[in-house]
């Protein structure tokens, strides 16, 4: 498997955002902001048609539609301007549908978008590998230096700003690393299913951890595994890789889940 | 010398036309242990998010340490344990993690914890006494052991002063009991200026120097021993100015 450069490719996309979606989706989740990968997601994919449509890059016009919609959903629900649910549904909808109608003028609104929608790590090239290995490191590094941070106000955010904690500029900073992870991932699990990579693997480790810290590093972990066995099985079962990644977390989750349930009787 | 929390004349509504408060005024000493109750719905709350200054009065002045609350500039040095404290996340954070997150103004917000700062998480940790089941999830304790837990992530910042919200709901009587003794303790021992809001006074009020029973203004301020029999219990009470 690995004597070919396109799985080799894969495996080390693959491996870059399997630890750093669920590292950076262990706050979100902890914030009770699962879906705000999803709301990002399709913030993506009106960046993806800009990109189409202007001939650039739809990799980096995907990059800057995500953070603006990663802030954007943060203002607007820290603001009062909407209600987070609500904040997510405006940004979430405003972009698929500033995305159709973007794709639909590039006149490409064809079968050639479902390598953003779901993912294509076996067309990934060098540099690609590249620019996802540099930027996800920048992503980890950042979270290795917030976590005391990030984690403090997941436990307790009002706590946090009356003590002086700047709760703005730390939200932003979460919106800003969802947004890079979604234009990371896009390329190995898709815009429709990065969500569930920044979710999945730390719903299962909720389910095993003995505290915080283990929640997060078993959260990297079982991401890790996901990508790398659904890149495998999907090698030799010929199926989809973003869609096999997926389908081995939620399989992590009710092991993780059964396991829990067998420990308690 | 500044009073720790001075309101003057403060009224507020969260919407015009309302007046959850009205012409309160309010002082604390540097060093007093002050219990606020009332009536549920009686602004207690709101008057705690003005002396947090996360609410600014809509006629008055809210001051903390002198300076007004909505930008007070020392802000570490505040202690707040909210009411019906619950632990954000689904990840079962220890004692010594949730009380860390007390520690993150004042040890700075990058990198990992320094010595000192894990020193005092410790401290506070012992203090509650929990020392125990430091490395146990907090959410796996019983009620009036988790309230120890907030409390001692509001003391590991060193707080001149620690306001407290409802912070014996959903705890039975005997923990109630050793709750009010741990903050008599902290109060003769560290210093530490306490603001106690309750819907009750309880146990509470054979420790603190000064009762205030708010109900939309302020109806009394004085010593325990000052209090009208009818209002120890001040969910009950229909008292007037």
């Amino acid at each position: 498997m690995l004597d070919t450069e396109f799985m080799r490719l894969a495996f080390g996309a693959g491996a870059v955002v399997g630890v750093l979606a669920p590292a950076v989706g262990f706050f979100l989740v902890q914030r009770r902001q699962s879906l705000i990968g999803d709301g990002i997601g399709h913030v993506a994919f009106a960046g993806v048609a800009a990109g189409i449509l202007l001939d650039v890059s739809p990799v980096l016009t995907a990059l800057v539609a995500a953070v603006v919609g990663g802030v954007a959903i943060e203002l607007l629900r820290s603001r009062g301007v909407a209600a987070g649910d609500q904040a997510l549904a405006l940004v979430f909808y405003t972009g698929i549908a500033l995305g159709v109608v973007l794709v639909s003028a590039a006149g490409a609104l064809d079968v050639g978008l479902f390598q953003y929608l779901f993912g294509s790590i076996l067309t990934i090239t060098r540099t690609d590998v590249a620019v996802i290995a540099t930027l996800g490191a920048l992503g980890l590094g950042a979270i290795a230096l917030l976590y005391r941070t990030l984690a403090g106000v997941a436990i307790d955010e009002e706590g946090a700003q009356v003590a002086g904690v700047p709760i703005g500029a730390v939200n932003v900073a979460i919106g800003a690393l969802a947004a890079v992870t979604v234009a990371l991932s896009m390329r190995v699990v898709g815009i429709l299913l990065v969500a569930a990579l920044m979710v999945l693997p730390v719903s299962a480790a909720t389910r095993l951890a003995w505290s915080m810290r283990s929640t997060f590093m078993l959260s990297m972990a079982i991401g890790l595994g996901s990508a790398l066995v659904g890149l495998t099985v999907s090698y030799y079962a010929d199926a989809p890789p973003g869609g096999t990644i997926v389908l081995v977390a939620a399989g992590a989750f009710g092991l993780a889940a059964l396991g829990r349930a067998l420990a308690g009787r | 010398m500044p009073l720790a929390v001075e309101l003057e004349g403060v009224s507020f509504g969260y919407r015009a036309g309302q007046h959850v408060l009205e012409d309160v005024d309010l002082g604390i000493d540097e060093g007093e242990f002050v219990a606020v109750a009332g009536p549920n719905g009686g602004g207690k709350t709101t008057l705690v998010r003005i002396v947090l200054g996360l609410e600014r009065p809509t006629r008055g002045s809210a001051l903390l340490f002198g300076e007004p609350a909505h930008r007070f500039s020392r802000r570490r040095v505040l202690g707040y344990l909210a009411q019906r404290s619950a632990l954000g996340g689904d990840a079962p954070a220890t004692v010594r993690e949730v009380v860390s997150a007390g520690r993150l103004a004042a040890g700075g917000l990058l990198g990992p914890m320094r010595r000192r700062d894990r020193e005092l998480v410790a401290e506070a940790i012992e203090r509650v006494g929990l020392g125990d089941v430091a490395d146990v999830p907090l959410r796996t304790l019983s009620g009036g052991m988790q309230q120890r837990g907030f409390i001692a992530k509001a003391l590991a910042g060193q707080p001149a002063l620690l306001v407290l919200d409802e912070p014996t709901t959903g705890v039975d009587a005997e923990s109630q009991e050793s709750l009010a003794a741990l903050l008599d303790g902290l109060h003769t021992d560290l210093g530490v200026t306490i603001l106690y809001v309750s819907h009750e006074f309880g146990a509470v009020e054979r420790f603190v120097q000064r009762l205030v029973l708010v109900r939309r203004g302020v109806v009394f301020d004085g010593a325990p021993g000052d209090l009208p029999g009818l209002w120890h219990d001040p969910s009950h009470t229909h008292a007037r100015h």
